[in-house]
């Protein structure tokens, strides 16, 4: 294989907003109820309903927009895509095509070699999401839940400019980060919230032209993402080495074979017979309304990274790692608010959450400790209730299932026993059984007392304070 | 008539429409639709320099709602439409993606 090829990559991704209802309709968005009970005439196209844009839906779009500088389109409107399909109650999609809330806008991305490079936003539009397909082997037919018929979508739709899986990891990175600290979508890949479809073509290195590109869906990882574009890029430059021609289609990309397959076509061609939706009224985007989406755009990562460095007391690196998650840095800061120790937080977080990540495959947004019981673990730790051991064990129960560590420690009898004249009884009942450890202690081998302590906390089940053991061993040697 | 459909072009718009049309329904569908493109040329005619395309009947703009729930659960209204159901959900021919 003499011949070089490039990879083309753009991104077509969309994000569920974090709307408390549906773009058209004042149908709860909220996650997991019954199939069918967030639902109205609207989401599942009654004849005769009317569909009212969400403001707050505007909002987010055009937030999103500005911080990655794009070009707000003043004069916006909606129209429909149609199509036939079963999780599509209207049979057609609200959508954006001729006159998109926001285009030309960019993001930038650190690459491998340490530079910086700048990806292209083609355009940003508002559209609705389908309903759920679930299907019945049972009974072999499908069944339809409308829950989430309307639910707020953006799709970014980025330009050509990406070459490798690194940069279009780098790229959604950056993406997701945003929009999390705009408060915008909480961007879940592996729930949905955000989902990538990725646009590749391959070209002989140095080519002018575009080669043919295929639209890849199902990706729902970023391992799952870097594996299709490796599979994609050597299925296309094979299928041109063997003289063959790429066919633009939409294939889905299967995980766990490591393969893609062509789906089947809709049964007919792509054609969606766009027209403006009449339903809608358009949207202009005044002066005013752009200020005043400016003015309460939330603060950004850099600003943020820059006031921590200002207000607490904490190394560099912790910001960044804290920082580099919206709800990190949400459980850092309510944490603080209520405990007044930055450098406790933050240690716990840098610490055992980050371990505790590692070691259970969490993501971040998905942990679920509440700021109210880190505060009181803390508060526990501080006032000596607990000791750090004892500590770690609670929190990761507190990691695991959120509970109160108060009630926790209470219940389990955790808490460390101060009553002096208990202690001191175990410290002498472990005195006289290591008569040995005592000799050498009493010789000036200082380190005896290690194991010395050691013995107490496990005959105190743990439930002491190791400070106060080593006090009153001293005193009694 | 200016507009002349051809068979394959009322073919392809009943395949778009999911409609099975007879022979005589698909002559009547070819007339109907050239019809309607003369009178769309016809339109064409007027000098539209600087004219805004229209995007709305009515000059009315910015017609929002605010993001509050205002529906409940009308599951059983919705589902006394369906043909047929489950647990909940409308059943449907088996659909692949
Ligand atoms: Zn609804």
């Amino acid at each position: 294989m003499a011949k070089e090829y490039e990879t083309v990559i753009g991104l077509e991704v969309h994000v569920e907003l974090a709307t408390k209802t549906k773009i058209f309709c004042g149908c709860s968005t909220a996650f997991g109820a019954e199939p069918n009970t967030q639902t109205c005439p609207v989401c599942t196209g009654m004849p005769g309903s009317l569909p009212v844009l969400n403001k707050q839906v505007l909002e987010y779009a055009i937030a999103v927009g500005l911080a990655t500088n794009c070009d707000i389109t003043r004069y916006a409107k909606f129209d429909r895509k149609n199509y036939f399909y079963p999780d599509n109650p209207q049979n057609y999609q609200i959508s954006q095509l001729y006159l998109p809330i926001c285009r030309n806008g960019s993001v930038e991305i650190e690459t491998k070699e340490g530079g910086v490079k700048s990806v292209g936003i083609h355009e940003i539009h508002m559209e609705e999401d389908a309903g759920k397909l679930i299907h019945d082997e049972w009974d072999d037919c499908s069944l339809v839940d409308y829950n989430r018929s309307g639910v707020p979508l953006i799709e970014i739709v980025s330009e050509p400019d990406m070459r490798s899986a690194e940069e279009v990891i780098a790229y959604l990175e950056k993406l997701r980060l945003i929009i999390q600290y705009l408060g915008a979508s909480d961007c879940k890949l592996q729930e949905g919230s955000m989902r990538a479809d990725v646009n590749l073509s391959v070209r002989e290195a140095g080519a002018k032209e575009f080669g043919t590109r295929t639209e890849m869906k199902n990706l729902n990882s970023f391992k799952a993402i870097s594996r299709a574009i490796a599979g994609e890029t050597e299925r296309q430059i094979d299928l041109i080495e063997s003289g063959e021609k790429v066919v633009q289609e939409t294939r889905r990309w299967d995980d766990t074979r490591g393969e893609s397959y062509a789906m089947r076509s809709k049964e007919d061609a792509q054609d969606y017979r766009y027209f403006p939706d009449p339903d809608l009224t358009p949207i202009m985007v005044s002066d005013e309304m752009l200020a005043d989406i400016r003015s309460r755009q939330p603060e950004l990562r850099s600003e943020k990274m820059k006031r921590y460095k200002e207000e607490y007391d904490i190394p560099d690196y912790d910001i960044e790692i804290i920082t580099g998650s919206k709800h990190m840095a949400d459980l850092f800061e309510e944490t603080t608010a209520i405990c007044a120790q930055p450098k406790k937080v933050s240690n716990w977080l840098m610490g055992e959450t980050l371990r505790l990540m590692k070691e259970k495959e969490v993501e971040v947004e998905d942990l679920r400790f509440s700021p109210e019981n880190l505060a009181k673990l803390i508060a526990l730790t501080d006032s000596r209730a607990i000791n750090s051991s004892v500590a770690k064990e609670v929190f990761e129960v507190m990691f695991d299932t959120d509970v109160d560590p108060e009630q926790y420690v209470e219940e389990k009898g955790l808490k460390t026993v101060n009553d002096e004249g208990a202690l001191k009884k175990t410290v002498e009942e472990v005195i006289a059984a290591n008569p040995q450890s005592v000799e050498d202690y009493r010789s000036g081998k200082e380190k005896a007392i290690g194991f010395l302590v050691g013995q107490t906390m496990k005959a105190m089940k743990g439930k002491a304070d190791p400070a106060t053991v080593n006090r009153m061993l001293k005193e009694l040697l | 008539m200016a507009n002349i459909i051809s068979d394959e072009t009322i073919e392809y718009v009943g395949i778009l429409a999911k409609l099975e049309l007879s022979d005589a329904e698909k002559e009547q569908a070819k007339s109907d639709m050239g019809r309607m493109l003369d009178y769309i040329d016809k339109l064409g005619e007027l000098d539209t320099t600087g004219v805004e395309p229209m995007s709305h009947v009515f000059p009315v703009h910015n017609v929002f709602r605010e993001d509050v729930v205002t529906n409940g659960d009308t599951r059983q209204q919705l589902l006394a439409n369906a043909p047929e159901q489950k647990d909940g959900m409308f059943t449907v021919p088996r659909t692949f993606e």
